[in-house]
C-alpha cells in the first residue's frame, strides 16, 4: 500500500499512508476511534475506494474494475465487528454460498470443506442452525469459518470481538490465535492487546488518518517512539 | 375476519326478510335462480385469472424497476424515478381504456380483451411494486451486501441469495396488500367487455332488473375472494417465519 489517501466528502479519513505486509506476516492496527482503522483495512478490499495512492495485492495493483474485483475475491476475506452472517441461511449454507457459486465447488465438496472449518472453529454441531440461534461468540466463528471457506490468502479482521460479551471474547480469540498459529496473513485491528502481543509481528498504531508508528511487536510495547502512541497504550493496557 | 364475514351475511339476511328485497332472483332452489348464481360465478374464473396473471408481470416490472432506482448511477436512477412518475399518474381506467383502443393502433397489433387488461393492471400497479421492492431492498443492512462481497458474490447472486430473499420476506405484507388491490381493480376491465365478475353482474341486472340483490351478491364475490387472499398471505408469512428462523 502506497501513500493511499481516502476522502469521505471534504473529510479526509486515511491521509497518505503505506504499508507493507508479507505473506504469512500478522498485522495488528490500533488507534483511538474515528483514525482511520477500518477505512485502512476496507481499503484494502475496496470496500472502500481509496481516491489517492496504489494498492498492490500479490503484484497486481488495484484499479476499480473486474481484475482487481477478481483478485479481491480471490485472495482476501474479511470478518466484521457485526458478523454480518446472512440470517435467511443455516450455518452450513452461509458456508457453501461463497464456495458453490463462486468456486465452482458442487454441494458435496462445498459441505465438505464447510464442515472441515466448522470444526476447526469448535461448532460442528451447529451446522443445521440458523445465526440468530446462536450466540455471539458462536455467531463470530461462524464469520470466520465463512471467510475461510473461500481459502483466502489474507484475512482481514475489523474489530471482531468488539460486539461481543466479555465471556465469549476469549472462543473468539482461541480460533483467531490458532489461525495465526498456521501461517495465515492476518490484518487486525483490535483493542485486545494481550491477543496482539501473542501473535502480532507487526504494530501498527493510527491517528487522523495516518500511521503514527509502525515496528516490530516487541520494540512497540517495550518503547514507542510518539508520545501519542504512548498515551494510548496507557490508557489502553491495565496498569 | 370470519366474524366480519359473518355478521355481514347475517345483515344481509335479515334484511332480506323486507319486502324490499327480491331474492328470487337468485333463489338458488329454483331453476331460474340457480341459472343466474351460475351466470354470476362464471365469471369467477376470469377475475382470479386476470388478477393472478396481472400480478405476476407486474412485480416483475416492479423489480425490473425497483433495480436501476437503487444504482448510483443517475441515469438508472432517472429511469427509476420518470417511470414511476409517469405511471403513478395513469388513472386505472384511462389505462384500461388507452391500452385495449390505444396501444392497438400504435403498435398495430390485435389485442384481446383478456391481454388488454392484463397489460394495463400490471402496467399501474407496476409503479407501486417498484416503490415497495425498492424500500425492501434499502431496508436491508449494508453489512449484508459487504459479507458478500467477502464471499465473492457478484451483483446477480448477491440480489439472488442473499438481498431479495430478505426483502421479500419483509415486503410480503405489501405484496399481499397489492394482490387485494389487484382483485378490486380488474373490476374495471368489465368496460372493455371482459367477462369478470363485475361484467357478469352488470349483464344479468340489465334483464332483470334487480341491481339491488345482484351487486349485493358481487360484494359478496369480492368480500370472500379477498379474505381468501388475506388469509392466504397470512398462512405464507406464518410459514416464512418457522422456515426462516428471525
Ligand atoms: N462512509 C463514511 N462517510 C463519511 N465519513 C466516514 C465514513 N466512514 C468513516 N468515516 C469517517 O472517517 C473517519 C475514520 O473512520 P474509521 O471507521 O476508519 O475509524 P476507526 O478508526 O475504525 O474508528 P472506530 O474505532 O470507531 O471503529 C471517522 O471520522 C469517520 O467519521
Ligand atoms: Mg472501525
Amino acid at each position: 500500500m502506497q501513500s493511499v489517501s481516502k476522502f469521505f466528502g471534504s473529510f479526509q479519513a486515511l491521509n497518505s499512508v503505506s504499508i507493507d505486509v508479507r505473506l504469512g506476516e500478522r498485522v495488528v492496527v490500533c488507534g483511538p476511534s474515528g483514525s482511520g482503522k477500518s477505512t485502512l483495512i476496507r481499503c484494502i478490499n475496496q470496500l472502500e475506494k481509496h481516491d489517492e495512492g496504489s494498492i498492490t495485492i500479490d503484484g497486481h495493483p488495484l484499479q476499480h474494475n473486474k481484475k482487481s474485483l477478481q483478485v479481491i475475491h480471490d485472495n482476501i476475506g474479511m470478518v466484521f465487528q457485526q458478523f454480518n452472517l446472512f440470517p435467511h441461511l443455516s450455518v452450513l449454507d452461509n458456508l457453501t454460498l461463497g464456495p458453490i457459486r463462486s468456486r465452482g465447488m458442487s454441494k458435496k465438496q462445498a459441505n465438505e470443506l464447510a464442515m472441515q472449518y466448522l470444526e476447526r472453529v469448535r461448532i460442528p454441531e451447529q451446522a443445521a442452525k440458523y445465526p440468530s440461534q446462536l450466540s455471539g461468540g458462536q455467531q463470530q466463528r461462524v464469520a470466520i469459518a465463512r471467510s475461510l471457506c473461500m481459502e483466502p490468502k489474507i484475512m482481514l479482521f475489523d474489530e471482531p470481538t468488539s460486539a461481543l460479551d466479555p465471556e465469549m471474547i476469549n472462543e473468539v480469540l482461541d480460533v483467531m490465535v490458532e489461525l495465526a498459529e498456521s501461517g495465515m496473513t492476518m490484518i487486525c485491528v483490535t483493542h485486545e492487546m494481550g491477543f496482539a502481543r501473542r501473535v502480532a509481528d507487526t504494530m501498527v498504531f493510527m491517528d487522523h488518518g495516518q500511521i503514527i508508528e509502525n515496528t516490530n511487536t516487541a520494540k512497540f510495547f517495550d518503547s514507542p517512539e510518539s508520545e501519542r502512541c504512548q498515551e494510548f497504550l496507557q490508557q489502553i493496557l491495565p496498569h | 375476519m370470519t366474524r366480519v364475514l359473518f355478521i355481514t351475511l347475517m345483515a344481509v339476511l335479515l334484511s332480506a326478510c323486507s319486502s324490499d328485497w327480491g331474492w328470487y332472483v337468485v333463489n338458488p332452489t329454483t331453476p331460474k335462480g340457480m341459472t343466474n348464481l351460475k351466470f354470476l360465478l362464471s365469471g369467477l374464473g376470469y377475475t382470479v385469472l386476470l388478477s393472478v396473471t396481472a400480478i405476476v408481470i407486474s412485480i416483475i416490472i416492479g423489480l425490473l424497476v425497483a433495480l436501476p432506482g437503487l444504482s448510483k448511477n443517475r441515469l438508472l436512477k432517472g429511469f427509476n424515478r420518470t417511470y414511476v412518475e409517469l405511471v403513478r399518474a395513469v388513472p386505472i381506467l384511462v389505462m384500461i381504456l388507452w391500452v385495449y383502443y390505444g396501444l392497438p393502433q400504435l403498435l398495430s397489433v390485435t389485442i384481446t380483451v383478456f391481454w388488454a387488461g392484463v397489460i394495463a393492471l400490471a402496467l399501474s400497479d407496476s409503479a407501486f411494486e417498484a416503490e415497495i421492492f425498492r424500500a425492501g431492498i434499502q431496508s436491508i443492512d449494508k453489512g449484508q451486501y459487504e459479507a458478500s462481497h467477502t464471499v465473492a458474490l457478484g451483483y446477480v447472486d448477491t440480489m439472488r441469495f442473499i438481498i431479495l430473499p430478505q426483502a421479500i420476506k419483509r415486503i410480503l405484507p405489501a405484496l399481499g396488500n397489492q394482490l387485494v388491490y389487484m382483485l378490486k381493480m380488474s373490476s374495471l376491465v368489465s368496460v372493455i367487455g371482459m367477462q369478470e365478475l363485475t361484467r357478469k353482474a352488470n349483464e344479468l341486472v340489465v334483464t332483470e332488473y334487480r341491481p339491488l340483490e345482484i351487486y349485493t351478491i358481487l360484494l359478496l364475490e369480492y368480500l370472500v375472494l379477498i379474505l381468501i387472499v388475506s388469509a392466504g398471505v397470512r398462512w405464507l408469512e406464518r410459514r416464512m417465519e418457522t422456515d426462516i428462523a428471525r
